[in-house]
């Protein structure tokens, strides 16, 4: 039973920081239509930071510059790639960020070449035990740092002019635009915001128990498309759901695998890609989408 | 307050000619309508005004200014910036917000007290919109939900209103109830640009009308000038000479 509990906490921790990406990359196509592949390498980017700032300026000020610099890319795609490139799909679109997305984490990649960088971060691997039930602080910290940030998000979606500009202009653009409402600024915020929560989420899935960021960080980061996808591309609620459904399922799956060796090992790592394809086998939009992916 | 003006307007989307040389001038503080048969180029018009014509691939010449300055080459948000507003075609509301959201989206940007002006303005125009503020606008009825596009633009603080069919696919009472409005909206001192094809109703509204024909204006002159015409009579109120060309016979067929 304590192993269940700790198992189901640790999945919703990790389902939360699932969440994070899937939150941005469920705001970008929101607001762009555009399927954004280069999330993973926002979140390499931002991650890749704050390991090497730490040291020089200590973990806050290297975290919220880390943040601050996803934010900065992204808006930067946005501005340079996304709103120049003169192209009729958004499917030609998404092919685009694929190759942003290459670019980045190849230089990125070359950067820390075979390191294990530390995230110099307050927590360590210091534990806290509730009766029998033993968790890593990290994760704990993790589950309400990334509670917080989706319940202000969703707090500014629904009550600010911001809020109710990216849901006019995510429901029909040209009304939108028609009310005075600027789409370069919605998209470009809504770009910033997905790398500043890709950031922060880049800092949870490389702290303890993970020894450190490396060049298979961005491949940990994929296991939030299942999430986003899951959930429903355009749905804010189906990349939580999503999220959780992947962490928990991710964290049951590793938990138990010598009880299912059946499956085969590592099956906690291919998990949420097969959780996707049931889901979307039954619900081709996802749980809470109104889009089919074949728009994508 | 300014004049709104639009010269030798021509629009294509690709190699589809919408208009070919389209002039008109909407005199500050008046109800100029625009009357034609479907794809005449009226809703090409006030696109081109509102600087919408990208999202459908449109491509236009000519200039469109207010007083002195020029709208032309604007983005949408800065055309409406300038006050120059558009209840489009359909009503298209934000189905999934609220009433009050969409009214919010309408008056984004705006100062708190011109805000709360607008929102007082809109609710004395519309009370239903108040009883309904928190039901999502995609639950009106086509009425509520017109009345809301109009609310919606007016909380924009427009100084010059473009209306696209407002009274299209409503019922009599409420078509009428619409023109009510659009007349009281006016008398407030906002310059309208209505686009009907209830051409009765627009002529009782308007000082000011103008026929596209296929993306040309065919015929303009006063309100009364036009409901004396012989050919806006035969043709767009079905009164008269009921022999009629084959020209003639396409375009009524459409105003059944
Ligand atoms: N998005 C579009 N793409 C191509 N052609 C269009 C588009 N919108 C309108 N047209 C064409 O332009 C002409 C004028 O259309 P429109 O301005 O919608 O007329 P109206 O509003 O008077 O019914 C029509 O021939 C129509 O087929
Ligand atoms: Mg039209």
């Amino acid at each position: 039973m304590t192993t269940f509990v700790e198992l189901l906490v640790n999945g919703i921790s990790i389902g939360a920081v699932y969440a994070l990406i899937a939150l941005g990359f469920v705001i970008i196509f929101k607001a762009t239509e555009v399927v954004n592949f280069a999330h993973a390498s926002l979140l390499l980017a931002g991650g890749y930071l704050v390991a090497r700032l730490w040291p020089v300026v200590g973990f806050w000020a290297a975290l919220l510059i880390g943040v601050a610099a996803a934010a900065l890319v992204a808006a930067a795609i946005e501005f340079l790639v996304i709103r120049r490139a003169n192209v009729a799909s958004h499917s030609v679109l998404a092919i685009v960020t694929i190759g942003v997305d290459i670019v980045i984490t190849t230089e990125l990649t070359r950067q820390i070449g075979t390191d294990v960088l530390a995230m110099g971060d307050p927590w360590g691997s210091e534990v806290v035990r509730f009766g029998g039930v033993t968790l890593a602080e990290t994760r704990i910290v993790a589950l309400v740092t990334a509670a917080a940030l989706i319940t202000a998000f969703l707090l500014a979606f629904k009550y600010t002019g911001w809020g109710v500009a990216m849901r006019a202009a995510a429901e029909d653009a040209e009304t939108a635009a028609l009310m005075g409402v600027r789409l370069g600024r919605v998209s470009m915020s809504a770009w910033a915001v997905a790398g500043g929560l890709a950031a922060v989420a880049a800092l949870f899935l490389c702290v303890f128990p993970t020894p450190g960021l490396d060049r298979s960080t961005s491949l940990v980061a994929l296991k939030a498309f299942p999430a986003a996808i899951l959930g429903g591309l355009d749905s804010t609620t189906g990349a939580l759901v999503g999220g959780l459904i992947i962490g928990v399922t991710e964290s049951m799956m590793s938990g138990y695998q010598n009880d299912m060796a059946f499956l085969g090992r590592g099956i906690g790592d291919v998990a949420p890609f097969l959780v996707m394809l049931v889901i979307l086998l039954i619900r081709p939009a996802g749980l809470f989408g109104t889009k089919e992916l074949a728009r994508v | 307050m300014a004049d709104l003006a639009v010269s030798d307007l021509v629009v294509g989307y690709g190699p589809v000619r919408a208009l070919r040389g389209v002039s008109m001038r909407v005199p500050s503080g008046s109800i100029v309508a625009v009357l034609g048969a479907n794809g005449a180029g009226k809703s090409t018009l006030l696109r081109a005004i509102s600087g919408t014509l990208r999202f459908h691939r449109g491509s236009c010449q000519g200039v469109v200014t207010l007083g002195d300055q020029r709208l032309t080459g604007l983005d949408a948000a800065s055309v409406v910036g300038r006050g120059v507003v558009q209840v489009p075609e359909g009503r298209r509301v934000f189905a999934r917000m609220t009433v009050e959201e969409n009214l919010r989206a309408g008056g984004l940007g705006r100062s708190r007290r011109d805000y709360a002006k607008a929102h007082d303005q809109v609710a004395a125009l519309f009370p239903v919109l108040k009883e309904r503020a928190r039901q999502r606008a995609g639950l009106l009825s086509g009425g509520e939900q017109q009345m809301l596009a109009i609310g919606r633009a007016l909380m924009a603080g427009p100084t010059t209103l473009l209306l696209d069919e407002p009274t299209l696919g409503l019922a009599p009472l409420m078509a009428a109830r619409i023109t009510e409005t659009i007349k009281e909206i006016n008398s407030l001192g906002t310059s309208v640009l209505l686009v009907e094809q209830n051409v009765a109703m627009a002529l009782s509204l308007a000082s000011h009308a103008y026929v596209l024909e296929v993306g040309e204006v065919v015929l303009e002159g006063t309100a009364a000038e036009l409901r004396e015409s012989d050919e806006v009579r035969r043709r767009y109120l079905g009164i008269g000479d009921a022999v009629e060309g084959a020209l003639e016979t396409r375009t009524l067929s459409r105003w059944s």
